[in-house]
């Protein structure tokens, strides 16, 4: 079945969620994990840390280059993701559904490469 | 067969039945490409054989057939990574005239249609698949239609069926749940289609025709397929009553007649016959919906003998209850235009100014009209003004313009 990279965005204009916020968000993301779970269709994924704390590393002529990151200065950020196994799109489409309503983020999904014999 | 099979005539029947062929061929092959270059194939060779030995007796099927021999053919030529698809479909299956075939193939158009309005794709994408697909034009129709070159309209079409095959878009009819919102998706690519071909401006005008009638063509397939949803028949009688003033919307000139100043004698009495009694069988089901409620308003507008004889009263509790159901501000501002033959301009003019459309230019073409007749001559025509400055296409342009030099003629009073 094909797989699909559902990853969070948070907006430009997003701001810190309260703990008490934060523990919601927690609390319906691991549900819809435990959801996609019984479904037989997760295979990985997570929250990432903020952008700030990321690392780039870039090898040019065999020199290695690492940097403060993110790679791309973008107003909007990456905060986590997850790998899914359906059946098509409009499968990936409704778990983002639910996923963007328990992270209250937009979710892009986005169709991994099919491995020729897989 | 009386009539000469050249090549204008061959490609007619095709253009009717390639979409049930692409359609039968994706879920056969299950690829929108190799469909539709195998139905191109069949073309060609209907080309060469058609002119001898005349149209088949059933040519949809004839099409099918030998579009499905040559995607096979060419799928055995081909890498054996395509091996797959051509074994799924070298299984012969039994000839079209089984019961659980034509049912199948009843579907494979809704199939395709859905698809091809996934919501997934971008509009524009959405409306030039359809149009390539379902309605089998040319991609130099579609371009020269919506007035983009080909190599883009050709690269929007590359790029819609390289997602709907990359990112597994289904081929098939969404499940009753789903199927309110997609429908609804549907119905808006083929009024976006109808209305491309509507609007009078600057494009060619036979092919814009094309567009209206391909909507029109589309709207009675759904109707066909969806007998139930009234919404469609409430679109599909919605794009017969507008067709059938079509007529009538330009002067000889090319300029742009407004539905009061129309010659009603020149509106096409077939369509709106036709319009009128899917309105009634839609008031019959009582299950309103927004297409529904706008062909009844335009039902109302084409019983009236004279534009003197219209039910404005009618034509706004119609638009209460659109408003009800979809107040959106351009609704808003045409039962503006309701209110003021109810109400008289003043009202009118009190609900314009509420609305929130400073960028919409029949915004300010409905304020001057108001206003005119006001007499705040001054003001009415700043408002004409504004209009024509937003308005793009020339017809309208050049209609707004007369009627602001006419304001500017009319001393204040």
């Amino acid at each position: 079945m094909p797989k699909y990279l559902l990853s969070v965005w948070y907006p430009p204009d997003a701001t810190q969620p309260s703990p008490d916020e934060l523990a919601r968000i927690h609390e319906d993301v691991t549900a819809v994990h435990a959801e996609l779970e019984t479904a037989g269709a997760w295979v990985f994924g997570g929250g990432l840390h903020e952008a700030s704390t990321a690392t780039v590393v870039t090898v040019r002529g065999g020199d290695v280059l690492v940097t403060d990151g993110p790679f791309a200065e973008t107003k909007e950020q990456l905060g986590g993701f997850s790998v899914i196994d359906v059946a098509d799109l409009d499968a990936a489409l409704s778990w983002a559904d639910k996923t963007s309503r328990a992270t209250g983020c937009p979710i892009e999904v986005r169709p991994f490469i099919e491995e020729p014999g897989a | 067969m009386t009539h000469p099979l050249d090549e204008a005539a061959i490609a007619q029947v095709f253009r009717r039945e390639f979409g049930q062929a692409v359609a039968t061929l994706t879920r056969v092959f299950g690829d929108l490409d190799v469909a539709e270059d195998a139905v191109q194939e069949a073309f060609v060779v209907a080309l060469c054989k058609w002119p001898e030995a005349g149209l088949p007796p059933n040519p949809g099927g004839w099409i099918t057939t030998t579009a499905r021999r040559r995607a096979i053919d060419r799928l055995r030529r081909e890498s054996r990574r395509e091996e797959r698809h051509a074994q799924a479909a070298l299984v012969e299956r039994p000839g079209g005239a089984s019961e659980e075939e034509d049912a199948f193939m009843h579907d494979d158009r809704l199939r395709l249609i859905f698809t091809c309005c996934h919501p997934a794709l971008a509009t524009h994408a959405q409306i030039a698949l359809t149009l390539r697909l379902l309605g089998g034009l040319e991609t130099s129709e579609i371009a020269h239609a919506f007035l983009v070159s080909e190599a883009t309209l050709a690269q929007r079409l590359v790029r819609a069926k390289r997602k709907i095959a990359a990112a597994n878009i289904p081929y098939r009819v969404p499940d009753d749940a789903e199927l309110p919102d997609r429908l609804r998706g549907v119905l808006a690519v083929v009024y976006l289609i109808f209305n491309e071909g509507y609007a009078a401006s600057t494009g060619d005008a036979v092919v814009r025709e094309d567009l209206c009638a391909e909507a029109i063509r589309l709207g009675r397939l759904l109707a066909t397929l969806m007998p139930d949803e009234p919404e469609v028949a409430g679109l599909l009688a919605l794009m017969l009553l507008s067709a059938a003033r079509r007529p009538a919307r330009t002067a000889s000139d090319g300029s742009l007649v407004l539905l009061p100043d129309q010659d009603r004698s020149r509106w096409d009495r077939a369509l709106i016959a036709e319009g009128q009694a899917l309105v009634r069988a839609c008031l019959r089901r009582n299950r309103p919906g927004p297409y529904q409620l706008q062909a009844a308003i335009n039902a109302v507008h084409s019983d009236a003998t004279t534009a003197a004889d219209t039910d404005w009263q009618q034509i706004l509790a119609l638009y209460d209850q659109l408003m009800a159901l979809a107040a959106t501000p351009i609704v808003a501002l045409n039962r503006a235009v309701a209110v003021a033959e109810v109400h008289g301009p003043d009202a009118a003019l009190e609900v314009v100014d509420g609305l929130d459309l400073e960028g919409y230019h029949l915004f300010h073409a409905t304020r001057a009209d108001l206003l005119r007749r006001l007499d705040r001559s001054a003001e009415a025509a700043a408002a004409y003004e504004r209009a024509a400055g937003l308005a793009d296409n020339t017809a309208e342009r050049r209609f707004l313009e007369q009627r602001r030099k006419l304001q500017l003629k009319t001393p204040p009073t």
